[in-house]
């Protein structure tokens, strides 16, 4: 490597080295121009100055200045040295046009570039890390763009470590320098390519466009590295950005090609190019044949395209159009016609889009008519359209006639033939006779119609009216002596060399037919033979060949003539033609064996010319790319793939059960990985609409909130005097950090990665999988939505009971157990027995090492809470009830399960909250409007309350059409906690970290019986949403959660001394809620 | 993806390149001066040129081609697309999209491509987070950061950067919390010689204006939804919600954006608002023709139809124009042979009318097809759909807002043929 970069030193010296020449020499040849150049010389000067000054407003305006100058165009390389002293600049305007600078012209500089290197590295690095994310990801950004190969193994580096940063932004960027280092330097293949697969596993809609973008530049061939993640990639897509979304859905297209079987029946290729009218019969067929042929989708594929069906709907042409080719390549032909509403709507926009667009409907239009035959109005042509809009509509247009809608166009092209785009008309004419071809009805009509247009005074009309003619009357052996007659009439008149060319070869052609009229036209033509253009010259000499040998005794002599004329022709192909003509006819001694063959050779008889589509074989190419476009390949271009004639294995997709153990809480995931996909095919959809809509319903929407909350569980950690000093990015304070986090940061970075897989707790591995696990968090959350539908708890509980066979008896124990109190509250999670979930816990902890994420509540107690008594209510009744689950309406809110019943004989209508009175800090999301309540019906809906971390209560007004009825929820403190699974090890430290006064203790005194472990864990979690920490002693049992609205961690601990005593701790930061907590714990654990 | 950007005038000088790989030269730009040049029209340079190393594609917008060099195989209309964003950007950002704006405002254009755009694939494209990461230049502020040095760059990461709604800020606050929709729509019609439709359909738009504090999250609700047959959603509409109670439901971006846009289903009859009657003829072989056009109102729903204007691209054999407009005023463009005639209102009593003769150059063939007209107007409070707005409701925030709704309709590319 070092003797490399040495190499690649001496050679940038020397490029300078010339370069500095050229300047050189071009500052002295223009002695004119000195004066101008040395004022410009001088201005330089000037901003170098600027550049040293002290100020910051000179330095901006400067730079300003030069990246004018940069815009411009104009070379600014000679201030490098000047501009790259202020990369360090605390100015954060000053610093992004330096880097604007550097980015430009590092490439040219480079030693001098590396001066600035080590300013990026520092924020880069884990020590110093800079605490804004905006920051790293700039430097990573600029670092990353300076096409310097020396720094290619310090880009890797920077690389690796921000593909593992707890902010998404900075791992976005990660993926895209991904794609720098490779263009930089490809040897990195391989070590980017573990990269990418690592951050294909992200689930972040922010990473997942970029990563996919990588992987398509990297490595499109690695398409086993998609396998595990192609289920998450269907999932996500509709949260992506738009643009990573264009991307993604083109990946997975080619992706679904190599892996799915043929939706397609057999034979169905061959029937595209026929004409329409089967196209009703065959879907039916299609669906007959679905019924008798055993195909049945894969699953993963239907997945794809039912998730990829919204985006069409999108204000992007680009996601729109990549939706459409999916649609086009790999759904079942039935259900491809969707595509053309949208498709159609394209055309309202901008010439550019429309042109595209257009382009691709041509091709589709080809080989199924159907699909946009009811939007052919769509496609008629405006005065006002641009040429090329023009003829591409026009395009579509003859690929959709057909005999219903023939005479319309027809009418329509009437008008377009008379427009004042002559190159547009005749386009026109071209159409009319591809439609005249094409469908035999109307030919007759079309060939009047284009001899009506031979009278046109428009010359390009005439012309072109005569070659098209010409084509059909060749296609058509019938005889057409008047039109031909016509027409060598119209020799005299028109002068367009194709059209005088056409006319004569049809004359030649149809010589016999016309027996009178061809040796006058060779006639003619021979008196202005020389004045001809090249093209009609071989025509004549053609036609004088074709006389010679079908009439030669009129036309023998005016034949010699134009070959004596052809003999002394400027062009050599004329000069040529006219040998080639004469040895072959004219009988002479020399003359070989073809002369007797000559009247074959001449008159054979011609192949008629197919007047096709110029989009007919564009199908190879995938619809919307820009090979498509061009009609050719273009660089870079993937091929799609035909469809395996038997599937991949699918498994390969299936989400490993590993895997699942160690994401323990998201159900949704279970439920995807459950085979029998069909049968709740619609609650998956209703996931969806619940993953987009808890989305933006939320400010502090999944992603962020993580984020915060990493920040906060980070901050929080340290003392409150440490936090001050955050900006000095000191390493003592990295040091203090890192402890705050659990994390063993102090580690050799390289040593790290090694050790990533390791059993150790070492940092990056606490901390991916603590986001992981969050991010989990948020895919649950969707699944809440369809809380209160019975069949999908049932279900739940099913893959879970198929995940472990020993579930089954307990939990279904557990359910008679907890019968919710009266009203139909549906619990979302089953209950599982605590002490088998801490088993399982145990035993996919023992798995993954280390760690802290939240997980399954383990208890959901049935107990409900009356809002709003009946009485009260005017028959009105409200419950709620925690459900102990994340709530989908943000990070930092409790959900709460309201269940309303309608004790009156009327509907109670317009149920809706009202009025909020909540303390300063706390929010509400309210539930959506109820329109009606049916008599003795009742409804359960989901609220969410960011309870801020305290046992303040929230009150609202519950409102109906005629009455407010205020009301309270005022959670227990054991509500406001979300449980966490840890190992025994990571309790441990942190409940060192938590010493002192975030300390409170209380002794118990119960009887023994109470202090078996299963009825301690049963009280715990009873009044406490907590996870249970599997215990290495047999007398110590260990509970840990955390805060709902801050994250901060609360371990409860229950030590069981000798007699009848315990002594019960809790470490929490949150001293408040944990002292009260140890109240309400207290006695329920003395208690018998 | 995207490998550098040229903005070229209209004279074709490349006044800014911006590079986001390593370095092309301005002379790739040539195979596009050429294909410019070949295609003789502006409107007919091709949006995807194919030269030698690279691809051009290219937008026109605004008197200005924003061409960009590709490398390798990309959708042209991811391209097209966010050309057309950034053209939007500086829209926004400069009030207009012009040449002078953009040299005007060179450090701000390169900082905005510097965020939109890394190693060519789209980054921040949202205003909403540009404006945040790099504020848009108003008078004040440029006398505010001359003095005091602060700057117009954002140093912190844009919440919405992070989050699920990209598009919103967070921590809007407005004294005067108001949410306005135009319901646009806009009439497509060819109407043949004869004044029957040959084609007609409604396209329209919801545009909005909203500024509320907060995070309102807003549900809009249609009296006759089932008109809307085929929609495009800004991305913070909750398309399940659209597709199961037909209501569209969202948490807005700040200020004004596009909310939808929809067409009318083409099974309902499309009322047509005007009728024109024409009569236009060249006599042959005599220098000059007759021009006589009248505007009535048809279906036009009891409301008053404004601002009507009628443009005629003339043959090219006409050299000039005498006409006389009972209403308005009318201008020929002798070069580009358009014919301009600003009508105005219709006033039922006294239809406007424009007569007069044409002249032809002398000599010529007399033009075979009589040019077709191209109508504009507009009808305040009417969507001619007949969609109708049926409530806006707030939710997550507290106040309560302004609500309004406009409705405009207008004619789109409303052709009559003669």
């Amino acid at each position: 490597m070092s003797s490399n970069s040495f190499a690649y030193n001496e050679q940038s010296g020397g490029g300078e080295a010339t370069e500095l020449g050229q300047e050189a020499t071009s500052t002295i040849s223009p002695s004119g121009a000195f004066g101008l150049f040395s004022s410009d010389m001088k201005k330089n000067e000037d901003l170098k100055q600027m550049l040293e000054s002290n100020k910051d407003s000179a330095k901006l305006d400067a730079m300003k200045r030069i990246v004018g100058m940069i815009a411009k165009g104009k070379n600014a390389s000679e201030l490098f040295p000047a501009v790259v002293k202020n990369v360090a600049s605390k100015n954060i305007e000053i610093k992004k046009l330096v880097y604007v600078y550097l980015v430009r012209y590092a490439e040219e500089q480079q030693d001098l570039a590396l001066l600035s290197i080590s300013t990026f590295q520092r924020a880069l690095k884990v020590n110093g890390r800079d605490p804004n994310q905006l920051i790293r990801a700039s430097a990573l950004r600029v670092l990353s763009s300076i096409r310097v190969p020396i720094i290619v193994p310090i880009m890797m580096l920077a690389i690796k470590e921000a593909s593992a940063d707890l902010s998404p932004y900075v791992r976005k960027n990660a993926a895209h320098a991904i794609q720098k280092l490779y263009s930089l330097d490809p040897e990195q293949k391989e070590m980017l390519i573990e990269i990418i697969e690592k951050l294909l596993k992200d689930k972040s809609t922010l990473v997942a466009g970029s990563v996919v973008m990588a992987f398509e530049e990297v490595c499109p061939d690695r398409i086993d590295l998609i396998h595990k993640n192609y289920r998450k990639l269907c999932n996500l897509l509709v949260d992506v950005e738009e643009w990573g979304q264009v991307v993604i859905i083109h990946m997975l297209t080619r992706y679904a090609r190599t892996q799915f079987v043929s939706p397609w029946k057999e034979g169905d290729g061959l029937e595209d190019n026929e004409k329409d009218f089967y196209d009703s019969d065959e879907e039916q067929k299609e669906k007959a044949d679905k019924r008798k042929r055993p195909y049945t989708m894969d699953p993963d594929h239907r997945l794809l395209i039912r998730n990829t069906k919204p985006l069409l709907q999108s204000r992007n042409a680009a996601v729109v159009m990549a939706v459409a080719q999916l649609y086009w390549h790999i759904a079942p032909k039935s259900e491809a016609g969707i595509i053309s509403k949208s498709l159609v709507r394209l055309l309202r926009s901008n010439r550019e889009v429309q042109y595209i667009v257009l382009q691709n409907i041509a091709t589709m239009s080809i080989q199924r008519k159907g699909m946009f035959e009811p939007y052919l109005k769509s496609f008629y042509v405006r005065s006002t359209d641009p040429t090329m809009i023009k003829i591409l509509k026009l395009e579509i247009l003859t690929n959709l006639a057909n005999e219903a809608n023939i005479s319309t166009l027809l009418r329509e092209f009437q008008t377009y033939v008379k427009s004042q785009d002559k190159q547009f008309a005749a386009a026109t004419i071209q159409t009319i006779g591809r439609c005249a071809t094409s469908i035999t009805e109307v030919s007759d009509t079309c060939l009047n119609g284009l001899v009506c247009l031979l009278s046109n005074r428009d010359e390009i009309v005439v012309a072109e009216s005569v070659v098209v003619i010409k084509k059909l009357l060749q296609m058509q052996p019938i005889q057409h002596g008047e039109i031909i007659k016509h027409m060598a009439k119209l020799l005299d008149s028109i002068t367009v060399p194709v059209a005088r060319a056409s006319i004569l070869w049809l004359i030649g052609e149809n010589c016999e037919r016309v027996p009178k009229i061809a040796p006058d036209v060779l006639r003619k033509t021979a008196k202005s033979f020389t004045s001809e253009d090249d093209l009609v010259k071989l025509q004549i000499l053609n036609l004088g060949a074709k006389l010679y040998l079908t009439n030669s005794k009129q036309t023998k002599l005016l034949t010699q003539y134009i070959l004596n004329l052809g003999k002394y022709d400027q062009n050599y192909d004329i000069r040529d033609r006219t040998r080639f003509i004469r040895q072959l006819i004219v009988p002479n001694e020399k003359s070989g064996a073809l002369s007797k063959y000559a009247k074959k050779i001449f008159l054979a008889q011609k192949p008629a010319p197919l007047l096709e589509s110029p989009f007919k074989d564009r199908d190879h190419f995938q619809l919307g790319t820009l090979s498509h476009t061009l009609n050719t390949k273009a660089t870079g271009y993937l091929e799609l793939s035909n469809w395996p004639e038997v599937a991949p294995d699918p498994s390969v997709r299936n989400v490993e059960v590993i895997e699942l153990a160690k994401e323990w809480t998201p159900a949704g995931k279970a439920k995807k990985e459950n085979p029998d996909e069909k049968f709740y095919s619609e609650s998956e959809e209703e996931e969806d609409s619940s993953e987009s809509s808890s989305d933006s319903e939320s400010a502090s929407g999944s992603e962020s909130g993580e984020d915060e909350e990493e920040d906060h569980s980070g901050d929080s950690g340290e003392d409150s005097g440490e936090s001050g000093s955050e900006s000095e990015a000191g390493k003592g304070r990295a040091a203090k950090h890192a402890k705050a986090r659990g994390k063993g940061d102090s580690k050799d970075v390289d040593k790290e990665k090694e050790n990533s897989k390791s059993s150790e707790s070492s940092s990056g591995e606490s901390s991916s999988i603590e986001e992981s696990s969050s991010d989990s968090e948020s895919e649950s959350e969707s699944e809440s939505e369809s809380e209160s539908r019975t069949i999908t708890k049932a279900k739940e509980k099913k893959t879970k009971q198929d995940r472990n066979p020993l579930t089954k008896d307990v939990s279904l124990l557990d359910l008679d157990d907890f019968n919710p109190v009266s009203s139909p509250v549906v619990l979302p999670t089953p209950a599982l027995s605590p002490s088998l979930i801490a088993d399982l816990e145990g035993l996919n902890l023992s798995a993954t090492s280390s760690v802290i994420s939240v997980s399954t509540p383990v208890f959901v107690p049935g107990k409900t809470h009356v809002l709003l008594h009946r009485m009260s209510g005017k028959g009105l009744a409200a419950h709620y009830f925690f459900p102990r689950q994340p709530c989908i309406f943000g990070d930092k809110m409790v959900s709460v399960q309201i269940t309303l019943n309608n004790t009156t004989d009327q509907k109670i209508e317009n149920i809706h909250v009202g009025g909020k009175k909540l303390p300063m800090g706390m929010q509400m999301h309210v539930f959506n409007p109820i329109e009606s309540l049916e008599p003795a019906g009742s409804i359960t809906v989901s609220v969410g309350i960011d309870f801020c971390d305290s046992t303040q209560t929230a009150s609202f007004q519950l409102c109906t059409k005629d009455d407010c009825f205020s009301v309270n929820i005022q959670p227990p403190v054991g509500e406001l906690l979300l449980p966490v699974a840890m190992s025994e090890k990571d309790f441990k430290k942190e409940q060192g970290m938590l010493s002192g006064m975030n300390e409170t203790s209380t002794t118990i005194i119960a009887a023994p019986q109470n202090f078996a472990s299963s009825v301690i864990l049963q009280k715990v979690v009873n009044v406490a949403n907590v996870g249970v920490v599997p215990s290495g002693q047999d007398n110590v049992h260990r509970f840990a959660a955390k805060t709902v609205h801050s994250g901060s961690l609360m371990l409860v601990t229950v030590e069981l001394k000798e007699g009848s005593t315990a002594q019960l701790i809790i470490n929490t930061e949150k001293t408040v809620i944990g002292s009260v907590l140890l109240r309400e714990l207290k006695p329920v654990l003395s208690q018998g | 993806m995207i490998h550098s950007l040229f903005l070229i005038n209209c004279s074709g000088d490349i006044f800014l390149e911006k590079h986001w790989k390593s370095v092309v030269s301005q002379s790739v730009c040539d195979y596009f001066f050429e294909a410019q040049e070949k295609a003789a029209d502006v409107e007919n340079v091709p949006p995807v040129i194919s030269t030698p190393h690279h691809y051009l594609i290219s937008i026109y917008r605004d008197k200005l081609f924003f061409v960009s060099v590709i490398q390798t195989e990309v959708p042209p209309l991811f391209v097209i697309e966010f050309l057309h964003r950034v053209a939007d950007t500086f829209q926004d950002y400069f009030g207009e999209c012009s040449e002078a704006a953009i040299k005007d405002n060179v450090v701000i254009v390169y900082e905005l491509l510097e965020e939109m755009l890394d190693n060519g694939f789209p980054l921040a494209t949202e205003s909403n987070i540009l404006k945040e990461l790099i504020k848009p230049p108003t008078i004040l502020r440029s006398v505010v950061n001359s003095i005091t040095g602060s700057s117009n760059v954002g140093d912190t990461l844009p919440t919405g950067q992070l989050s699920n709604i990209p598009w919103r800020r967070a921590g809007v606050k407005y004294t005067n919390n108001e949410a306005y929709f135009d319901v646009v729509e806009e009439i497509d019609a060819i109407i043949d010689k004869s004044g029957s439709t040959v084609f007609a359909e409604i396209q329209g738009v919801i545009d909005a204006c909203i500024k509320l504090s907060g995070m309102p999250d807003l549900s809009l609700s249609f009296m006759n939804p089932r008109l809307l047959d085929d929609v495009s959603f800004h991305p913070c509409i909750r398309f399940k919600r659209w597709e199961s109670e037909r209501v569209l439901s969202f948490i807005p971006p700040d200020g004004n954006f596009r909310l939808i846009s929809y067409r009318v289903s083409s099974q309902n009859l499309v009322a047509i608002p005007v009728y024109v009657k024409h009569s236009i003829s060249f006599k042959e072989n005599s220098s000059c023709g007759r021009f006589d056009i009248t505007i009535g109102p048809k279906q036009n729903m009891g409301k008053t139809i404004e601002a009507i204007t009628v443009t005629v691209h003339m043959p090219k054999v006409v050299l000039n124009m005498n006409l006389t407009p009972t209403q308005g005023s009318y201008t020929f463009d002798p070069v580009t042979k358009v014919l301009t005639w600003d009508v105005g209102k219709i006033t039922p009593q006294k239809l406007p009318s424009l007569k007069g003769l044409v002249n032809l150059q002398s000599g010529a063939p007399k033009p075979e097809e009589n040019p077709s007209l191209n109508i504009q107007f507009k009808i305040q409070q009417l969507a001619i759909s007949g969609l109708k707005v049926n409530r806006l409701d707030m939710y997550g925030e507290k106040y309560k807002p302004f609500k309004g709704v406009k409705y405009v309709t207008k004619a789109g590319k409303f052709q009559v043929r003669t």
